[in-house]
């Protein structure tokens, strides 16, 4: 819970006192997103904790938007929830206004105006986004708290970033590993490699981070008319899908350690 | 007269405390010891003393050792389970080892848990508090069982069931909830179980396995690892890398067998069978 803090100056009476809030508090976790060719894959954990104690072992972290976006928010939970609800409020409006949704890159600038606009008073919320473009490649998106972000194919936040990030520049963008002479890395990686990496990467940050663990929730969108990759072989995949021509959703959802 | 270097002072060497005060004025901190936020139990039951421990070893959010020992050695029949800083535990309950065995060696008659205990208070209050040991101890001596907690500064408790560490409510919860006096062997442990378990799943600083030690008056039983409910699934690829994946700049090969020609210069062989 936020702290209300007197600060320890034993103030004669008839003398101000200067008192201290701090809203903000950090409720740990991890997210991650990886996009391929024609694919995007959108992931958190599920734990909710804030010190020691487990607020709850069920908490989304991953939101969809539109059929073809889905939000990651990591760091203040309720900052998180209240800032993922605006963003859908904006979008709705769009689709009140415009007749469509609203495209990926265009979302990407909405929510780096929307986290500038408290420059000051931060929503204290690492964001990751994930979808597909306009032309059909599957996109990544991250934000820093107050709004600079960047295009990427690859990136985690969170409580175990620093474990997570380092896994995936070896995995995804080859780094510190020499090719084969006349077979060089590839440039995007297959959806069931990728998926495997992702549930790979929690297992491993659960096993060495305190704060992740007790669920995996998993969001794959595929780009329009694009074919199942193999998506099909994995247990419990749910469509989220909404409309009906066009990107298609998926979940995809693992137990993971509990202590 | 200055001792030469070579003789030091006994006990610890406070000469560089005023350096890193004013370092850590500056802002440079010391290092983080490795801290065992850790759940551990003892209960009297009807014939001796049952302790637990969860085995997490973390270095604030990280786990720095995935099963370790927290129920340390004291005597045959006196064990003590450590939680605060690693090193205190261990060098604290090593140095009460050691002088229990010469304790008992002198009197000619095995010393009892509350020696430990008073051995363990005096020297914690001597450190007030910067030797951050928080211990649970029990055992079994010519007075019966026995069952003290030790805070880090020096206070003791003696009760019929005890939790310390950062899982401390979570196991204390299931204590109050289910302790009785003159419990079965059986039902003890699979209370302490319980109640490491408590603070496995709810405490985010202790996890991994349980461990137990029952004390009965004439026998010690180590359960190391009773319960182990957090082991690792089977990871979905293998990350074997291929011969030649670590780029090098030079190769350099030495030779480090070194081997010498002998030229036999009288005719009869040495007998080397």
């Amino acid at each position: 819970m936020p702290d209300m803090v007197t600060l320890p100056y034993s103030a004669p009476s008839g003398k101000p006192q200067q008192r201290q809030f701090n809203p903000y508090s950090e409720n740990g976790g991890t997210i991650l997103a990886i996009s391929g060719a024609d694919f995007s894959v959108i992931a958190g954990d599920t734990r909710q904790s804030e010190g020691y104690s487990i607020q709850t072992r069920y908490a989304p972290k991953v939101f969809r938007l539109t059929d073809n976006a889905v939000l990651a928010v990591n760091g203040f939970a309720a900052d998180g929830n209240m800032f993922v609800k605006q963003v859908r409020q904006r979008l709705e409006w769009y689709r009140h206004a415009h007749a469509k949704d609203m495209p990926l890159r265009a979302i990407a600038r909405l929510i780096q105006t929307m986290l500038y606009a408290r420059r000051f008073f931060p929503y204290y919320v690492y964001n990751i986004l994930g979808g597909i473009e306009e032309d059909g490649s599957g996109a990544v998106y991250s934000f820093d708290p107050v709004g600079s972000y960047e295009r990427e194919s690859c990136r985690a936040a969170g409580a175990a970033q620093s474990l997570v990030q380092p896994f995936l520049d070896n995995q995804i963008y080859f780094k510190n590993q020499v090719a084969l002479p006349g077979r060089p890395h590839p440039q995007h990686l297959p959806l069931t490699t990728v998926i495997e990496l992702v549930i790979d990467s929690f297992t491993s940050a659960t096993e060495r981070h305190i704060e992740v663990g007790d669920g995996l929730e998993m969001f794959i969108v595929l780009a329009k008319g694009s074919p199942l990759h193999g998506l099909e072989n994995f247990d419990g995949v749910q469509e989220m899908t909404v409309t009906n021509d066009g990107e298609r959703i998926f979940v995809l959802r693992r137990n993971l350690k509990r202590d | 007269m200055a001792a030469a270097a070579v003789y030091s002072n006994p006990g610890f060497d406070f000469s560089n405390l005023t350096r890193n005060n004013f370092l850590a004025e500056k802002g440079i901190p010391l290092p983080k010891a490795t801290s065992t936020g850790t759940t551990i139990v003892g209960c009297i039951f009807e014939d001796g003393i049952i302790l637990g421990a969860d085995t997490r070893a973390t270095e604030g959010p990280i786990v720095a050792d995935k099963n370790c020992e927290k129920i340390h050695y004291i005597t045959e029949s006196i064990r003590c389970c450590g939680a605060g800083t690693a090193a205190d535990t261990e060098f604290v309950t090593n140095l009460i080892s050691s002088n229990m065995e010469l304790h008992g060696l002198t009197h000619g008659r095995k010393p009892r848990v509350v020696t430990a205990m008073t051995m363990l208070k005096q020297y914690l209050f001597r450190y007030q508090g910067h030797v951050g040991a928080a211990l649970v101890l029990g055992g079994v001596d010519s007075t019966g069982p026995n069952l003290f907690t030790i805070a880090p500064h020096g206070s003791t408790d003696k009760l019929p069931y005890v939790t310390m560490g950062s899982g401390s409510l979570a196991a204390m919860a299931v204590f109050e909830s289910y302790w009785r006096p003159n419990m079965s062997r059986a039902d003890a442990l699979q209370l302490v179980k319980d109640a490491i378990s408590a603070g496995i799943f709810n405490d985010l600083g202790s996890g991994s396995n349980v461990d137990a030690c029952i004390i009965t008056a004439n026998h010690t039983e180590m359960l190391r690892n009773v319960e182990m409910p957090n082991e690792r699934v089977q990871k979905e690829r293998s990350y074997v890398f291929r011969k030649g994946t670590t780029a090098w700049k030079k190769e350099d090969i030495k030779k480090l067998v070194l081997s010498e020609e002998v030229t036999p210069i009288s005719g009869e062989a040495m007998d080397t069978d």
